[in-house]
């Protein structure tokens, strides 16, 4: 009898139990199908709905193909010059003390123009929060080699694979910002299936919360795909993902506070 | 005796078909339908309705946002 239940019964606005947040806007994101950013976006956007600080947060978006996020979240968001993200939310954050600020970046902004930003705001320890994407690629502009780029992955500019011989070794830049004093929680998670996107959103959520204490630099790293820059489906990018990024970029925390 | 029943609503014209939420689906319950929206993109949509929780996960891996879960106990 009351496995009769029609679909009709069961879709009712009491029974909601998940959609999305307001704090995404209604536009289309500009990402490509199955492309993780969108899922890192609508995280930050729960979170910061959860914590009720919409009006409270500001986030600094990048260069790159996250340099529209202003038009998918519904907070206050600067912009900054290639690279130098973590610098336009050190000035943020020291003035407006009082405001959550992170940074939204991907690997070839944060990875290779922004190095210096982003290791000098991670050692004064500047309390925000970075969010870097790495999908191992410039997506935006072609699919380009990064400083991310596995040894041996072709793109656009190492159509062969890359070689470390003639274009250096893959840039580790979650580990060497956990060696730190400035930072106070890294962390490598993934957005590719339900349990880790869980997982991301518990990181996000910790590192808001320890900047409300004033704790220091907190750094996520989101392993990520780039269906269209790595020319395969999204399904298949994520298994491709899971073999081949996370053996050099392994889940799980490379910092966590002592307590 | 209780038992969960759940179901889904998918924005189709917002969906990008990536199959992301059909691999993510404990329950097989939904497919890339042979249609497509105006963008052109196979939308995802519910073809075996019955056999869905409501475990939320297809919600929550979706790049787009774009599926609202709902859920009940009887
Ligand atoms: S994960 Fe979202 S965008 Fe992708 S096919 Fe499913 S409903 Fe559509
Ligand atoms: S809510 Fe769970 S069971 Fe229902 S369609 Fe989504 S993933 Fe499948």
């Amino acid at each position: 009898m009351a496995d009769n239940i029609s679909i009709e019964e069961i879709i009712k606005p009491e029974n909601l139990v998940y959609a999305k947040t307001g704090v995404m806007t209604d536009n289309i994101t500009s990402y490509c199908p199955g492309c993780g950013h969108g899922t890192t976006h609508r995280i930050i956007a729960e979170i910061i709905e959860e914590m009720g600080i919409q009006s409270e947060t500001i986030g600094v978006a990048p260069v790159g193909c996250s340099v529209l996020m202003y038009n998918f979240m519904d907070i206050d968001i600067q912009q900054a010059a290639h690279g130098r993200a973590p610098a336009v939310a050190t000035a943020i954050k020291r003035l407006l003390p009082e405001k959550f600020v992170f940074t939204y970046q991907g690997d070839g902004d944060l990875a290779a123009i922004g190095t210096a930003e982003t290791i000098h705001a991670c050692n004064r320890g500047e309390n925000i929060l970075i969010v870097f994407i790495n999908n191992g690629i410039y997506g935006m502009t072609g699919g380009q080699m990064a400083p991310t780029t596995l040894e041996g992955m072709k793109s656009s500019t190492s159509p062969y694979g890359r070689d470390v011989a003639m274009m250096g070794n893959p840039l580790k830049m979650t580990d060497i910002v956990a060696t730190l004093p400035g930072t106070y929680y890294v962390t490598r998670q993934s957005v590719h299936k339900p349990g880790n996107v869980r997982k991301s959103k518990k990181a996000i959520r910790k590192a808001l919360e320890y900047q409300k204490l004033n704790k220091g630099t907190c750094f996520i790293e989101i392993v990520s795909n780039c269906p269209s820059g790595w020319k395969m489906e999204p399904v298949e990018s994520n298994e491709w993902m899971e073999k081949n990024m996370f053996p050099f970029y392994p889940l799980g925390d490379l910092k966590v506070p002592a307590e | 005796m209780a038992k969960v029943r759940g179901a889904i609503v998918v924005d189709i014209e917002k969906c990008k078909g990536c199959g992301v939420c059909v691999v993510a689906c404990p329950a097989s319950v939904i497919e890339l339908s042979p249609n497509v929206n105006s963008k052109g993109y196979h939308y995802a949509e519910p073809v075996n309705h019955d056999a869905c929780t409501g475990c939320t996960n297809c919600a929550v891996v979706c790049p787009d946002g774009v599926i609202s879960v709902y859920r009940i106990k009887n």
